[in-house]
């Protein structure tokens, strides 16, 4: 007979292959054959792969701070059954280098048992070739030990090793207002352990010098500062030469603030390109903006170009007066180079004086396209004020010509008034602002004690300034006040409310319909602008806010 | 019957023994104990010799033979073949082989009837298989090893096979042999069927380590369970009577 030429394992199609069954070599059971040939409890009852890891575990945690130990010297911290905890009991044990590990969990046990558990699943090689999965508990007994941390905190506390004193020398504290809103937007005094409320500035303390550089990075880009550092030695450790500082940071704000009266020194004033030596600073932000009110010409400068001539304020804020317009006429064809100025030559008269007797001035100034005839401005009666600075004497000793006037913004106070005689709660803004709780100085007499009207004063002008000025708003985070929003609506009732969102205009209208057009255009600040106060919202609210925006959701999806 | 011994402590009975039916024989070794295992149960039906193979003590892998026939690799000596011929009965052709692969032992499977090699073995050496064992030769694999001598053993009675073999593969193995086949382990899980046990007709033996489990599979398939040369003869003259009457 012939042999048969049957290759196995060299056809050129795939043999259909059931595999057969073997019997255990240990216990005769009928199993599929592995490498080791035994069935699975047969090798679990030879071999232990478990066999050299550590299967009890002491981890030390520090009951204040709730952090568990690393050796040698970091302490992580992890919430019960997290993530990061399970992985760093993982790292405590050992023996896992040899095993796989393929699964690990936490076994629930009490909180306050002082016991953690784990079950890890590992995979490891056993006899030749054949991979054996073994599932097991790690316990773990949790001891207390006080982390250093803590025990420097608990036997010295309210001590602070950076400090950051930010200083502004004016009269009044709106840049620490505006301040005060982006910190709180842009979240940068979150490690701070203190905040202090000091005169003519605020105090920040923080536990890591790291920290406070990091503050300090952050006012840089915000505000125009210049700033120096100082340590002071608090302890001396001889063996391992280890210095402990205390670490100041003084940061003085440009004392320079939006709507000021400006006269450059010549320096400045050639290195501007010759920007007339008087100029209005239109806008602080870490650059300074300064602009001449004749020219329209505008010029940005940062800190340290600030410092190398520096410069005060012939006036500020508290010098203006109000004037009325009588008249007024733009100059075709002058725009300065951004859309905002159009200079107008103006007649006006100051509010004290209108109706009294004749004084007209008559002004070039920027503000063209805002004001019109009858309006109010303000701006700083040149004449009538006594202004103090070098560089202003040196111009006009020099030969300089002054204007009589110099106007700087449009006047809502006459409307404010009207509207606030008109009705008290509709006047209520219907939005709000967060603040940062800070430690407040006691001492409330005496020359360097609050003024507890100028506060009021200061904080009314800089909410009527985030009405004014949407470049400002865009800055910062502003919140809907939900019960204002909804008594508002109320008292304008349903067919008013429905003749607001017919005007599509940015500038909402709240009032009557029939008297004054003029309250049309007093500033407030646009809903769409308004953020939703989400920490401000009880559950019930705050379930009904997302269910709603989920059928919104919904509805994209359908309409795809 | 089926005994448990060690050939100097290694489990690897079928490396150091070859058995058949006919004739048996043993590496030479340190201690008797390995020889005297086989005499005491062989030595009163077949010739138990000692020798080895081409210098070395691997007389179960080097060589293969059946109750016909002996085949020995080129390696051997000639005082080796003398030896070897001298001790066996003349109805046993011995032969030495030229051929490239020449661990026969495991390449070459066989019994009185049927042989698998190799399945690259070369024609001359299938012909001379076919011719000096008197038996049919089929080239084939078991459970994918080209190395049939190492993977399977089989008697006339019946056979082990690796036990990772297929049951198609099983089914087409056992109809060319045509004698009952069966997938299993020797020496506790080790799947070197042939390196692990040596059989013949009425007796086997393996290493130390094989179970108890194992032990019985293998009593089961080679018919060894009351398998005295006596029975096999009383099963003769009951046909035989049979036949008569």
């Amino acid at each position: 007979m012939e042999p048969s030429t049957s290759y196995g394992g060299q056809v050129t199609f795939q043999p259909y292959a059931t595999q057969g069954y073997v019997l255990c070599c240990l216990c005769g059971t009928s199993i599929l054959p592995n490498p080791s040939n035994m069935c699975v409890n047969c090798i679990r009852s030879q071999v232990d792969i478990t066999e050299g890891i550590q299967k009890q575990v002491t981890i030390l945690w520090c009951k204040e701070c709730g952090r568990y130990l690393q050796p040698p010297k970091h302490w992580v911290s992890a919430e019960l059954e997290s993530k990061e905890l399970l992985t760093f009991c993982i790292k405590k044990i050992k023996g896992l280098q040899k095993v796989k590990l393929v699964d690990a969990g936490f076994i629930w046990t009490e909180p306050h048992s002082k016991r953690l558990k784990v079950k890890l699943t590992i995979q490891a090689e056993v006899f030749n070739g054949a991979i054996l999965q073994q599932t097991f508990v790690v316990d773990y007994v949790v001891e207390n030990n006080m982390c250093p941390d803590c025990n420097r905190q608990n036997a010295n506390p309210n001590s602070w090793v950076a400090c950051v004193q930010l200083r502004q020398h004016v009269h009044h504290k709106r840049t620490f207002l505006f301040l005060e809103q982006l910190i709180l937007k842009h979240d940068a005094a979150a490690n701070c352990v203190k905040v202090k409320d000091i005169h003519e500035g605020i105090d920040f303390f923080y536990a890591q010098r790291g920290h406070a550089l990091k503050f300090i990075d952050f006012l840089q880009s915000v505000v125009p500062i210049r700033f120096r550092a100082d340590k002071q030695l608090v302890s001396h450790d001889t063996h391992n030469n280890t210095y402990n500082y205390k670490f100041t940071f003084s940061v003085e704000i440009v004392p320079l603030c939006k709507d000021d009266l400006v006269c450059l020194p010549a320096k400045m004033a050639s290195s501007c390109g010759n920007l007339g030596p008087l100029v209005l600073v239109t806008r602080i932000t870490n650059q300074i903006t300064i602009a001449d009110p004749i020219t329209l010409r505008s010029y940005s400068m940062d800190a340290p170009v600030y410092y190398r001539h520096p410069f005060t304020a012939l006036a500020s804020q508290r010098a203006l007066v109000p004037f009325v317009v009588l008249d007024i006429e733009p100059v075709p064809g002058a725009h300065g180079n951004n859309s905002r100025f159009q200079l107008a030559e103006a007649q006006v008269a100051r509010l004290s004086d209108f109706g009294r007797n004749d004084t007209v001035f008559y002004a070039r100034t920027h503000l063209g396209n805002i004001l019109h005839p009858g309006d109010t401005a303000l701006g700083y009666d040149m004449t009538a004020s006594q202004l103090v600075g070098l560089d202003y004497e040196a111009f006009v000793n020099k030969g300089g010509r002054v204007p009589d006037v110099v106007l700087v913004r449009k006047s809502y106070e006459d409307k404010r008034r009207k509207r606030h005689a008109k009705g008290g709660t509709a006047v209520a803004r219907p939005w709000k602002l967060k603040t940062l709780d800070m430690e407040v100085e006691d001492n409330t007499s005496g020359p360097r004690g609050r003024n507890e009207a100028a506060v009021e004063a200061d904080r009314e002008r800089f909410l009527q300034e985030l009405e004014e000025d949407p470049d400002m708003r865009a800055r910062i985070n502003i919140y809907k006040d939900a019960e204002r929003l909804k008594q508002q609506q109320q008292q304008v009732g349903p067919e008013h409310h429905r003749q607001q969102q017919q005007r599509v205009i940015p500038v909402g209208a709240v009032g009557d319909d029939d008297d004054d057009d003029g309250d049309e255009d007093l500033p407030q600040i646009p809903l769409e602008e308004l953020l939703d106060d989400l920490e401000g919202l009880n559950l019930e609210e705050g379930q009904q806010a997302a269910g709603g925006r989920g059928e919104d959701g919904n509805a994209d999806m359908d309409m795809d | 019957m089926a005994t448990r011994c060690q050939f100097e402590n290694s489990n690897d009975v079928g490396v150091f023994a070859k058995l058949t039916n006919a004739y048996c024989i043993c590496a030479l070794g340190g201690a008797e104990n390995f020889y005297s295992v086989f005499e005491a149960e062989l030595s009163d039906h077949i010739p138990v010799i000692k020798s080895s193979v081409a210098g070395t003590r691997l007389v179960g892998r080097l060589t293969v033979g059946n109750r016909n026939g002996l085949l020995l690799p080129n390696t051997t000596s000639d005082q080796e073949l003398t030896h070897i011929r001298n001790c066996l009965p003349d109805e046993v052709v011995v032969q030495r082989i030229d051929e490239r692969l020449s661990a026969l032992g495991n390449c070459i499977a066989c019994n009185d009837y049927v042989a698998l090699i190799h399945p690259d073995i070369d024609r001359e050496t299938e012909e001379i298989v076919a011719d000096v064992l008197g038996v049919e030769v089929f080239r084939q694999t078991v459970a994918g090893n080209v190395l049939v001598g190492s993977y399977c053993a089989f008697t006339n009675q019946g056979g082990l096979v690796h036990p990772k073999t297929s049951i198609e593969d099983l089914d087409e193995l056992s109809s060319l042999l045509q004698i009952p086949l069966v997938a299993g382990t020797v020496n506790r899980g080790s799947d070197v069927i042939g390196a692990g046990l040596v059989a013949n007709d009425w007796a086997a033996f393996c290493g130390l380590d094989t179970t108890s489990t194992e032990l019985s599979v293998i009593e089961s398939v080679f018919k060894l369970r009351d398998a005295q040369p006596m029975n096999i003869i009383n099963d003769l003259r009951a046909s035989l009577i049979d036949t008569m009457a």
